[in-house]
């Protein structure tokens, strides 16, 4: 069954797929591991077709920066409840490297966690699949805010205050 | 005092729907202990020793009188009669029942108050001097900068599940009251090169496991970028302070194994990204900001002595525990809460009611929080403090003890805190009998005493002149002691004096190190001096000269 995630504020069926998963479907949207793309890289690019990779917590979201324009998509995991990275790499991608792909949540992955993680950057979330409907609507868990952010994944606008300008305002 | 707008309404109300929400799925089972506690935390909630603890922000020390009257309220209703505050200016309830902490927190939203941050690894309440703008040694009042920092911190999506915790203390005085340079990031009000005012930027202080006294990450900041600046701090310790070990997970660990320069220089890298991206402090919203915190409408008064002619008791009280205001005829006024009988920092339902009346009678309806766990009336009229001193008196509020030794520090200890090794509240207790002479204890002079019941240092003990350290020898509770630390402009470290000692030897060990001081001291010379210019081995050899300490 495909799997269900949370992407732009709506539930939809994922059309990617891992490498594991992608057997016999020459033709999807594949996700790697940083492994398998570093170890492979020329092959992948010349496979053709959309291409998303998974930087772990530890990652320096610089090994990615030479490679960006490949990817469609850039996963990063949460190693548990308490993993806390990939909220920066996530503004980092975002904001400095402009990364405007889809940005995706993987590993532990909470209805507790998606609202910081919208606000962060990411636009999609792989949770589990029986805390998706909770995870919808944990995006509004919070109507305002106080600091600006990219508010990627959220489908609607936070009331703001101006702690300041924006500096490129 | 700042007041909350539909934003930050909004924002307390939503926060008590999720924490109702969170607490219903634990309790139903719908969530495991691990997962509630990363969240329950975030929240200020601790499972402790008896019940759970709940730890409430007073931001950067600063309370209306209603909103103390409310804290009263829910110590009498949700707790046993009695709330005790700590030494980042917050209050904790220690017997709340879980099931009830969604009411509490209800009613808080009511008076502008949360739990939001005052646990878990994320940035924690912001501190400040509790003589924010009424001192006379301060450049610029800080707290417009505290409450920018609140805002900024509260919920930032990118910094709530940091490494470890993380603390800011924002000081804009020659003196520093807040102890900043053993917090996460200190930041300073100074004058810059042209004249301006901006900030100096401290990063890596802390006490725990490791005390460290802060360094220099920038000398100075233009006040446009304080938030900036502190986003690329946070980010570089975010991604790069290490999550293996609890115990080496904080950025003073970071910031030594790198080093300052290396330390430096990555902020200042990362600062390019952030000031790029993020915000800029804009003169309009600070003075905005600033507007909440006008002087109140002061009379115009002379200065008086209102000490001359009143009982010895009251002079003793008027010295000790009241203290300079930049306005004449004006004086703050400290409300101990270091009576010899009762845990240090701890204050009752009644007791809280009544400082709030005494705070609308005498002093424009404020109260501060101190970090040194007592409370203070800021702008009370010299003419005034006799009756105020009255009315203290007779709630057990006037000890007159403050900046002495028996102004103890203390932490909860083993009596509530799960982590502890050992009592600190009876500790407290021996050494207010044994130092029950106020003639004795006054002649001693200033004299910070801290006591923590576990290496976590709640009690601040590494930057006491003397601190004391719970520890737990074959499950029995000894104590060690250092001398020579300070937690000012002029930050310390103590030195450990020799082997631990037993609880029934602490107060008599004191009185050793005193005796030392007492007998070496020259004119004026204050015990934390006396230690400087002697060295720890006079007093080593005194405590452990004829000493059954093991």
């Amino acid at each position: 069954m495909p799997r269900r995630l949370l992407r732009d504020g709506r539930i939809v069926l994922d059309e990617w797929s891992y490498l594991a998963e992608a057997e016999g479907n020459a033709a999807a949207p594949l996700i790697l591991t940083l492994a398998e793309w570093q170890t492979e890289r020329d092959t992948w690019i010349a496979r053709g077709g959309r291409l998303g990779v998974v930087l772990a917590a530890a990652h320096s979201v610089g090994v990615l920066v030479p490679d960006l324009e490949h990817f469609a998509l850039i996963g990063a995991e949460f190693s548990g409840p308490s993993e806390g990275r990939g909220y920066s790499q996530s503004r980092q991608l975002r904001e400095h490297w402009k990364f405007t792909g889809e940005l995706r949540a993987t590993g532990f992955v909470r209805r507790d966690q998606v609202f910081f993680m919208a606000r962060s950057g990411f636009n999609s979330f792989e949770l589990p699949d029986t805390e998706i409907e909770a995870a919808a609507a944990a995006l509004s868990t919070f109507s305002a805010a106080y600091q600006p952010s990219n508010d990627a994944g959220l489908p609607f606008k936070l009331r703001r205050r101006s702690l300041g300008t924006p500096a490129s305002a | 005092m700042y007041r909350y707008d539909a934003v930050d309404k909004t924002l307390v109300t939503e926060r008590v729907a999720q924490f109702r929400d969170q607490t219903r799925r634990f309790l139903a089972g719908e969530l495991s202990e691990d997962e509630f506690r990363h969240l329950r935390l975030r929240n200020g909630l601790y499972i402790q020793r008896h019940a759970p603890m709940l730890r409430v922000a007073v931001p950067y020390g600063l309370l209306s009188s209603r909103q103390l009257r409310t804290l009263g309220g829910i110590a009498r209703r949700y707790d046993r009669g009695y709330g005790h505050f700590t030494t980042r200016q917050n209050i904790q309830f220690n017997w709340p029942k879980l099931e009830k902490v969604p009411d509490i927190l209800a009613e808080l939203a009511e008076v502008e108050m949360h739990a939001i941050q005052t646990s878990g690894n994320c940035i924690r309440n912001t501190t400040s001097d509790h003589l924010a703008g009424v001192t006379p040694d301060e450049l610029q009042d800080p707290r417009p900068w505290c409450e920018l920092i609140r805002q900024w911190s509260t919920f930032h999506p990118e910094f709530t599940y940091l490494p470890r915790k993380f603390k800011i203390a924002v000081t804009g005085a020659a003196q520093d009251r807040a102890a900043s340079l053993v917090h996460d990031v200190g930041v300073h009000i100074v004058r810059g090169p042209d004249g301006t005012l901006g900030f100096e930027i401290l990063a890596g202080g802390g006490l725990g496991r490791t005390p460290i006294i802060g360094q220099v990450v920038r000398e100075f900041l233009p006040r446009e970028h304080l938030l900036s600046y502190l986003e690329a701090i946070l980010r570089v310790y975010n991604l790069e302070g290490r999550r293996d070990n609890l115990t080496k997970a904080r950025i003073k660990i970071l910031v030594r194994s790198l080093g300052i320069e290396e330390f430096r220089r990555r902020v200042e890298a990362e600062w390019e990204n952030t000031r790029a991206a993020g915000l800029r402090v804009t003169d309009e919203e600070i003075e905005r900001l600033r507007g909440f915190f006008d002087p109140p409408a002061y009379r115009t008064l002379p200065d008086t002595d209102p000490a001359a002619g009143k009982s010895t008791a009251f002079r003793a009280w008027y010295r000790y525990n009241t203290t300079a205001h930049k306005v004449p005829g004006y004086r703050a006024v400290f409300v101990s809460l270091k009576k010899p009988d009762v845990a240090p920092g701890d204050i009752t339902d009644t007791q809280m009611e009544l400082v709030a009346d005494l705070a609308d009678r005498y002093s424009f309806g404020e109260v501060r929080v101190t970090h040194t766990q007592n409370l203070l009336l800021a702008d009370v009229e010299q003419d005034k403090a006799y009756e105020l001193w009255r009315a203290l008196d007779e709630a057990g509020l006037a000890t007159p003890n403050i900046g002495t030794l028996t102004d103890m520090i203390c932490c909860p200890g083993l009596d509530f805190c799960s982590l502890a090794n050992a009592g600190s509240i009876d500790v407290a207790k021996l050494i207010n009998e044994r130092f029950d002479d106020y003639d004795y204890v006054y002649d001693l002079g200033e004299l910070e005493l801290k006591m923590s019941g576990c290496m976590n240092a709640c009690g601040h003990h590494h930057v006491g002149h003397i601190g004391i350290l719970g520890v737990d020898k074959g499950g029995q509770e000894w104590y060690q002691i250092t001398i020579g630390g300070a937690a000012g402009a002029d930050a310390s470290l103590g030195q450990v004096i020799g082997p631990s000692v037993a609880k029934n030897e602490v107060a008599e060990t004191l009185a050793r190190l005193l005796d030392v001081y007492i007998e070496n001291r020259q004119p004026e010379e204050r015990f934390l001096d006396a230690v400087r210019r002697l060295g720890v081995k006079p007093f080593k050899d005194r405590v452990y000269a004829t000493s059954a300490a093991a």
